[in-house]
């Protein structure tokens, strides 16, 4: 195997495991939060703005987790740097 | 298939590129102007208000609550910057029901530049209301060791700030651009309405967070 194809296949594998291990834990985490909201809205519903509002942010603070990770998946695939460096290196 | 609206250009002269992220945000950023400057060209008191002016005054006192329950003492102080940050954001996202139309967020030169304004409002505001000394001391809370990580914080809180709100859209124009060759018809629109709710999201999110960064700042202990 030449060098790009190299950087081709560990991009793709990395790409995969980034994802499904960055959405799994954010997963498992934002289960975890809501079960804890709904708890408290159970128990006090009058305070169901307050829980909600805390609820959301802290919800999009914990899947941001996982956009980092669909974000750092998508550089390895479309605009991987060392792609266009092989690429470029082949070029010359 | 495009990673951000950065890659579809309109018109090109030697380095000077017109890209679809800049005609959106000027078309959002007239539609607000625009919009606001006609509602309010005739405002009036009592009964007998255009429905126009009651629809901003609606946005306008539900922006001044959050922002007031975000920690800010003085909300309508803040409501300039916040709520100009909300209300384009908001309008970003809720346009992708519309044609042809890009999200200018879906691309990282425009949230990059909105978590700068984040970064240079929040000392500004520090400065303001708490002067030089007392805005210089929050880097020193809890302790002195805590300076390094301190300044740390604030680089890649405003980085978060901008990758998160660039991840979201970003999927969302993306998952709905793939879908489209596997599943053409329906479940595209249902995606649509779910990215509907998350840009919603995402501006609320920004905005109580830069909030929150303000509220931090101008704190005097």
């Amino acid at each position: 195997m030449d060098s790009m194809t190299l950087i081709a296949v560990a991009s793709i594998i990395i790409a995969g495991i980034t994802t499904s291990f960055g959405t799994m834990a954010p997963a498992l985490a934002e289960g975890r939060a809501v079960a804890a909201a709904l708890e408290a809205l159970a128990q006090q519903p009058d305070a169901s703005a307050t829980i909600t509002r805390t609820l959301f942010v802290g919800l999009a603070m914990i899947e941001s987790m996982a956009i980092y990770c669909f974000v750092l998946s998508m550089i390895l695939i479309f605009a991987n740097p060392f792609w266009t460096h092989a690429i470029g290196a082949a070029g010359k | 298939m495009h990673l951000s609206p950065d890659q579809i250009i309109f018109w090109q002269l030697g380095w000077c590129k017109l890209n679809a992220t800049i005609v959106w945000t000027w078309a959002l950023m007239l539609v607000l102007v625009a919009g606001s400057r006609l509602v309010t060209r005739r405002l009036r008191h009592g009964a007998t208000r255009s429905r126009w002016q009651d629809m901003l005054e609606i946005v306008v006192t539900m922006l001044v609550r959050q922002i007031g329950d975000a920690g800010l003492p003085r909300p309508a102080r803040y409501l300039g910057f916040l709520g100009t940050l909300f209300l384009f954001l908001a309008l970003a996202a809720l346009c992708t029901v519309l044609p042809f139309y890009e999200p200018p967020t879906g691309s990282l030169s425009t949230t990059t530049a909105l978590a700068l304004c984040v970064l240079t409002a929040v000392p500004m505001y520090g400065v303001l209301e708490v002067g030089w000394r007392g805005y210089l001391k929050t880097y020193l809370e809890p302790t002195v060791i805590m300076l390094p990580f301190n300044i740390i914080g604030e680089v890649s809180r405003t980085m978060a700030l901008a990758v998160r709100l660039f991840g979201n859209m970003m999927s969302g124009a993306m998952i709905i651009a793939i879908l489209l060759a596997i599943t053409p018809f329906l479940f595209p629109v249902v995606m649509t309405l779910l990215g509907l709710l998350t840009g919603l999201v995402q501006a609320y999110i920004f905005c109580i967070l830069a909030a929150v960064y303000i509220a931090a700042a101008t704190r005097n202990t």
